[in-house]
Order: structure tokens, then C-alpha cells, then sequence
């Protein structure tokens, strides 16, 4: 078939569809998001040109990641992942001592995830690859002790249980020690947070 | 009068005929002949294969087959396996068989494929069919070891117990001992997925040992490299084996026992298991290599070296997959000494790295292609490609039917011209005129599709990522295409236009996956609205997709036909466009 043929078909009324009378346009991605109060939203779900456009471990993701995320992000030893790229199943598994699958609630979201620890170096990449899977808010980082532009006006806490059934804030041990008694993650909204008086360890550096 | 009696054949006579028939295809050309021979196909139909357990009910199968002994099943799309599809989804397979307990009390066979089975489904199976003798859940997840307990205590007769990468959750070890000691029928046991402390290895050597017809045995991790002797020895007529932990500190007496139960195994055909690997107890392999037809060390970290040299003991190797550590001259060796090579798969080591940690290009390919003319089927992972390497692959390697390649940087050109790898994929479709299956990467635009529309007449499945420019891709593909059942794509420029104009085309599919592209949510109204015999189903994790505008594109997107409606089981991120169901919502 040849592409005059192909451009042709696209206009005629296929398969019993005249989709030129539905009058739907085609709203491509990337488009400024307007809610239904009117006001821009940032930091939701990533169209496609984004997507396109990333230049994993680049400077240039200004939309979601934080200032303090975002400078960290600057020399990953491995990249920031896109999700379900490059196809590897269970990749863990393969070539690796072990695999440390733990799940992640996240508080109003309807479902869990799993992530391997292992698969990361440091807070910030663990971090930041949990903002990519629930990408329609930011992770405040307790770390650098900075605000993050917040979307939503929700801020969420990343918290774990560990091996004593313990709930604590992320951050707090340093990363292998984090890795070894992290049984599962929670994000919790911020403001339930508060009065749990959850404690804050000394503080670790990002090169952890 | 005479002539009438020629035509007519006792019901008995036909139903023995059929008998002989077995492959689905040809069930179903039988069955359109005529109503009579519909209803006597319909009775004596033992196996059914469902590839998308959505496309229809257990009642209407049941209805339909009252006779069913075996049945497979298979549940969530394809991409769930890269974690696109959130948990909780679906195919859940507790209706099914709670169906099925009642309707075909002498079921023996169930295999399942990316379903989720709860310890609740294990149990029902356990009491509900007492001649139970074939599971196999195939990357399934949801039951623990308590389920599979239920399974090894109540079937009597149980021959195959394959969990091939599934996920359980471990309990205790204890499950395996629940087999009573009358139980000697197991012909196969797949265990490798089960996690550290989930096996009683004494148990499993007196299971074992009491089964003489077993052929095909799947350790797990666990299991270390010094039990390997002992259940080889239990079992000299495996066919299949895997093993667990292959490391171990050289000691020459350990070595030689387990050489020597190597080589005590006949039949011992295919090879698998291999977790962290001791280059040094490879050899105790070599007695059995010039068998072996299968090989798989997809978790083996060997280097290159010492993979050459057992892959120049394996002249009879069909299939092989392993780790990129294999490199550029571990294939060139494969690619002399494997003349009968018909599989090659190559994983990374690692995926997520930013420079290459290995030697291996499209040269390790290209080489395979030349020496090995009975390639059939090819999965490689690497970091660059170019078009010359495809059209030298395409040229050498006309029987391919399945070639999936991933160049793991989205978009990467070709490395020598730094032009799309249009014209090389272009070449596998032209030339591989059996090709069934194809899986695209690195930078490609438009042009691609029109080749495969044009050339990819026998094409069934077609994976797609980061590739296009425009709708017409996508046309070309669905109108172009005429053997396509499953079309998954991620991240490209389709849109709307494509979808539309192809919509009947969709019901010759079994489904189609597409996730971060540029379809509206108008448009999937529009197509659940007008394709009653499709389902159309939307996925936002984030909020529904009727609090945005409707030329907004949705985030995921999944179609199937089938013939049961819309789905009930829905969680709340799944939205159908079936107009009754919206009614509801």
C-alpha cells in the first residue's frame, strides 16, 4: 500500500466512522494543562513530548523535580529510569547477589507498586524514581532540609517500616543500613505526618 | 436411498474422527461445516485455549464445551511484565475456577499465564478435581506457599507442578513434604522461582526419589551446589534439569562427585538454573554438553572466556540464552561450533547503566546470522546498531519468525550513518517471510511501518516503543498487517486519526496496549460507544479522565474483543467506555 493510498484512507469515512463529524481534535501533549479552576497544572501526568524529549540524568527536568532533587540528579552513577525501559523482566534477578522487592503505598492512591531497593544507590535515586511512578506529586526530601515546589498543594513524606515494625522517615540511617531493614514504604500525606512524631536521626548526605 | 446412507455417518464414527483432530484451528473449521458437526465438535472438545481471559465468561465456555479436560488461560497484557500495568488490575482466575468445579468435575490440566491466583483458587483446584494432574502458572502472582500446599496434599495423581517466574509469597518450607508418600506421578517440577526459605530439601529428595518417571526438575536459588550430586543421583533419567546456586569453593572432591552425577544422566537434554556462578565447576558440565540442546544462563554471571569454552562443548546447542558477558567473541565462537542454533537470546547485565559495561555490538549478532542458518528465533539486547548489520541479519536469516531487538537508549540512530533503522528492519520484514513476531527500537519514523505493512503479511504480534512520527505509522501497521492479533505500543506519536479508521480492524485482534501516545479520551468513548464488541479500557492512576478536557490524550489504553462485555471486576484506575457501564459509573 502506498502512503498516497494510506493518506487517502484517512479521510474517507472507514469503517463506518466518519470521525471528521465528531468533530474531535486532536489534542496533542505537551499542550498547557488547564484545570477545571483554570490554573496551569504542573507536574502531572507526562505527555508524550516530555517523555520523548528526556535526557535521562539531564539537568533539563525542570517540571517535576525539585531544585535539591534536581541537582543531585547531575551525576547519577546509573540513570534515572523510565518506567518499563529497557524491557527487562525481573531484572533483579539476573546478575545481581539479590533482590530486595518492597511495596509502596502511597496515601489516596488506589494501588501499591513494588520497587527494588537494590537497584538503587541513594536516597535521591530511590527518591526520584518514586516520583516518576507516582508522578502527579513531589516528595518532600527531608534530607536537604528544602522545600519542594509543591503541586496539588499535597507534600508527601516518604516513610518505611523496618524490621521491628518501626514506621520511620526515609533519610534518616545511612542508605545500606536503610536498604537491609526497609520492609516496606509508605508515602504519607504531610500533614498526616505531623502529629505522628516520627523521629529525625542525624541527618546523611546526599553522596550516601 | 443409497446414496443418502453414503453421506451419513453415525455420530460415533465422527466423533472418533475428530478425535484425531487437536489443533484449535482446525476444531473450529470443523465445527462452521454444518450444525450437526458443530454439536458433535462441541462435545467432544477436550482442550480449550483462551488467550485473553476478558474475551469471554466461564459460563459461556462451559455452555459452549461441556466436556472440557484442559484449560489455559491468559490474563493481564503483555507490558505488565515492565510494570505498565498497576497492581490490582485483574485476571483474577477465583471465577473461572469456581465455575469450572461445578461444570467439569474431571478437569486435569490448568495453565495459566500472568494471572493473578490466590491460596483461595489452590484450594478449590485441590478438592474440586479429583483427577487433577497438570499446573503450570506461568509468571503468575497472589498465593503463597499454603495454597501450594493444598495442591501437593490433595492431588493424588499430580504429574506437572510448573511455577515458572511466578511470585510467592513464602510462608514456610514445609509445602513440599504435603505430598503424601503414595505420590510417585510427578513427571515435572518447576520450583526455581521460590525464594531462600521456602523449599525443605529433604523432602524434596525423597520426593524425588519415589517418582521415577520425573523428566524435567527446577531448583531453586537455594539450593546449593553440593546437594546437586544428590538429586542427580536420585534422578539419572532427567531430561531437564536446573540447578540452583552454582558457587562453591573448589574442592576437587566435591568437584568429581558432581561431574560424576552429570555424566551418570543419559537423557539430560537442557540445562537452566546457574545463580551465581564458580567458573571453576563448569567443567563438571563437559561430559554432558555434547547432548545438550538447551542451555539457559540468563542468570549466570560468567565472563566471556569461560562461556566460550563451554559453548565449544555444546555442537548440538538449539537454544541458548544468556548475558551480554557473552561478548562479541563469545558468539563468534557459538556461530562456529553451534550449527543447530535455532534460539538466541542476550539479556544486559546492565540495563540501566549509562556506558556500556561490555564488549558485545550488533557484530555478535551479525556473526550468529552468518554461521548459524537455522536461526529462527532472536532476542538481543545491546547499545548500537546500524542498517547494514540488519540487512546483512535479514539476508542471512530468512526463516527468522521471531526478531526482537532492543537498543536499550530510546531513539538511538543508526551508529555509522546516524539515520533511523528504517531500512534495516525494513529488510526483516521484507526477507523473513515467516516472521511472526517482531519487537522494534532505536530511532525510526513512519517509513518503518510502511514496511511492515507492506511485508509483514504473517506478522502477529508487533511491540513498539519510542518510534513515529505520526498517525500514518500506525495506519500503515493496522490496515497493512492482515495476521496481527496483538499490537502493544509506548510512547509514539499515535493519535486519534489511526485508531478511528481502523476501528473494525480492532475485532480481528485479540487486543492492543498503548500507553503514553496521543490517543483523546474522546476518541475512546467514541470507539466504546460505536464497537459494542470491544472492550475499551483506560487507565489513569492519577484521576479520571473525565475531569479533563476530552481531546486530553488518556494515559494507557487497552482493547480486546470479547464476546462477555465489559468486565466486572474493574479497579477503580480502570475506566470502560461501554456506554451501559458509564451509565452506572
Amino acid at each position: 500500500m502506498s502512503s498516497e493510498n494510506g493518506k487517502r484512507l484517512l479521510e474517507t469515512d472507514a469503517g463506518g466512522l466518519n470521525f471528521e463529524a465528531t468533530e474531535l481534535t486532536l489534542g496533542l501533549p505537551g499542550e498547557p494543562r488547564v484545570t477545571s479552576d483554570g490554573g496551569a497544572k504542573l507536574g502531572s501526568k507526562r505527555g508524550f513530548s516530555e517523555t520523548v524529549d528526556l535526557k535521562l540524568g539531564d539537568n533539563n527536568r525542570e517540571v517535576k523535580l525539585g531544585h535539591s532533587l534536581q541537582e543531585a540528579a547531575k551525576s547519577p552513577v546509573s540513570k534515572t529510569q523510565v518506567v518499563g525501559w529497557p524491557p527487562v523482566r525481573g531484572f533483579a534477578k539476573r546478575g545481581k547477589k539479590s533482590c530486595k522487592y518492597v511495596k509502596v503505598a502511597v496515601d489516596g492512591a488506589p494501588y501499591l507498586r513494588k520497587v527494588d531497593l537494590e537497584i538503587y544507590n541513594s536516597y535521591q535515586q530511590l527518591l526520584t524514581s518514586l516520583e516518576d511512578m507516582f508522578s502527579c506529586f513531589t516528595i518532600r526530601n527531608y534530607l536537604n532540609e528544602k522545600k519542594i515546589e509543591q503541586v496539588n498543594g499535597i507534600e508527601y513524606m516518604p516513610t518505611y517500616e523496618d524490621k521491628d515494625g518501626d514506621w520511620m522517615l526515609v533519610g534518616d540511617v545511612p542508605w545500606q543500613m536503610f536498604v537491609e531493614s526497609c520492609k516496606r514504604l509508605r508515602l504519607m500525606k504531610s500533614s498526616e505526618a505531623v502529629g505522628l512524631g516520627l523521629t529525625t536521626g542525624p541527618k546523611y548526605s546526599s553522596t550516601n | 436411498m443409497q446414496k443418502e446412507m453414503a453421506y451419513s455417518f453415525p455420530d460415533e464414527v465422527l466423533k472418533h474422527v475428530f478425535s484425531f483432530i487437536q489443533s484449535d484451528k482446525d476444531r473450529n473449521a470443523v465445527s462452521l461445516v454444518c450444525k450437526s458437526w458443530y454439536e458433535i465438535e462441541r462435545w467432544c472438545r477436550r482442550k480449550v485455549f483462551i488467550g485473553n481471559c476478558y474475551a469471554v465468561s466461564p459460563r459461556m465456555v462451559i455452555r459452549r464445551f461441556p466436556e472440557v479436560r484442559s484449560i489455559e488461560l491468559k490474563g493481564k497484557p503483555h507490558f505488565a511484565d515492565f510494570n505498565l500495568v498497576p497492581d490490582g488490575w485483574g485476571g483474577y482466575v477465583l471465577q473461572w475456577i469456581a465455575e469450572m468445579a461445578g461444570a467439569y468435575p474431571w478437569l486435569g490440566e490448568i495453565r495459566l499465564k500472568r494471572m493473578v491466583v490466590t491460596d483461595e483458587s489452590l484450594e478449590l483446584i485441590a478438592k474440586s478435581f479429583k483427577n487433577f494432574k497438570v499446573l503450570v502458572l506461568f509468571s503468575c502472582e497472589g498465593f503463597s506457599t499454603d495454597g501450594l500446599a493444598a495442591i501437593a496434599a490433595s492431588c493424588k495423581n499430580l504429574r506437572e507442578l510448573d511455577l515458572r517466574e511466578s511470585e510467592v509469597d513464602d510462608l514456610s518450607g514445609h509445602w513440599l513434604a504435603q505430598f503424601p508418600e503414595t505420590c510417585t506421578s510427578l513427571v515435572s517440577l518447576n520450583i526455581s522461582c521460590l525464594g531462600s526459605d521456602e523449599v525443605s530439601f529433604s523432602a524434596l529428595e525423597r520426593l524425588v526419589d519415589r517418582c521415577p518417571n520425573l523428566r524435567s526438575l527446577q531448583l531453586n536459588r537455594a539450593v546449593t551446589l553440593d546437594k546437586i550430586a544428590n538429586i542427580l543421583r536420585r534422578a539419572p533419567q532427567l531430561v531437564d534439569f536446573g540447578t540452583g546456586n552454582y558457587a562453591a569453593e573448589l574442592q576437587p572432591d566435591v568437584f568429581s562427585n558432581l561431574a560424576g552425577a552429570f555424566s551418570s544422566c543419559k537423557e539430560l537434554k537442557s540445562l537452566s538454573g546457574f545463580w551465581d556462578v564458580v567458573p571453576a565447576y563448569l567443567p563438571a558440565l563437559y561430559s554432558i554438553c555434547p547432548r545438550l540442546t538447551s542451555l539457559n544462563l540468563s542468570y549466570a554471571t560468567i565472563q566471556s572466556p569461560d562461556l566460550i569454552k563451554l559453548v565449544s562443548h555444546c555442537p548440538r546447542l538449539q537454544r541458548l540464552l544468556v548475558l551480554d558477558y557473552v561478548e562479541d567473541s563469545g558468539l563468534e565462537e557459538l556461530a562456529s561450533s553451534c550449527k543447530d542454533l535455532q534460539e538466541l537470546r542476550v539479556f544486559p547485565s546492565d540495563p540501566f547503566g549509562v556506558e556500556p559495561n561490555v564488549s558485545l555490538t550488533e557484530q555478535g549478532l551479525v556473526a550468529v546470522s552468518l554461521g548459524c542458518p537455522k536461526l529462527q528465533s532472536v532476542l538481543y539486547f545491546c547499545r548500537r546498531m546500524s542498517n547494514a548489520a540488519l540487512v546483512t541479519i535479514a539476508q542471512n536469516c530468512p526463516n527468522l519468525t521471531r526478531f526482537r531487538l532492543c537498543i536499550i537508549e530510546p531513539k538511538t540512530p543508526d551508529y555509522l550513518t546516524l539515520e533511523p533503522l528504517d531500512a534495516g528492519f525494513g529488510a526483516i520484514v521484507e526477507h523473513c517471510k515467516d516472521l511472526r513476531r517482531l519487537s522494534l527500537s532505536g530511532l525510526l519514523t513512519d517509513h518503518v511501518f510502511e514496511y511492515i505493512g507492506t511485508y509483514g503479511k504473517k506478522l502477529e504480534m508487533l511491540s513498539v516503543a519510542f518510534a513515529g512520527d505520526s498517525d500514518l505509522g500506525l495506519h500503515h501497521v493496522l490496515s497493512g498487517c492482515e495476521s496481527l492479533r496483538k499490537l502493544e505500543i509506548r510512547d509514539c506519536p499515535f493519535g486519534d486519526k489511526a485508531l478511528l479508521a481502523n476501528a473494525a480492524k480492532l475485532e480481528t485482534m485479540r487486543s492492543l496496549w498503548m500507553s503514553s501516545c496521543a490517543v483523546s479520551f474522546g476518541a475512546c468513548k467514541l470507539l466504546g460507544q460505536k464497537m459494542p464488541k470491544l472492550n475499551v479500557e483506560v487507565i489513569d492512576e492519577t484521576e479520571p479522565p473525565d475531569s479533563r478536557p476530552e481531546s486530553y490524550p488518556v494515559d494507557k489504553l487497552y482493547i480486546y474483543r470479547s464476546v462477555a462485555g465489559p468486565r466486572f471486576d474493574m479497579p477503580p484506575f480502570v475506566w470502560s467506555m461501554d456506554e451501559a457501564v458509564k451509565i452506572l459509573h
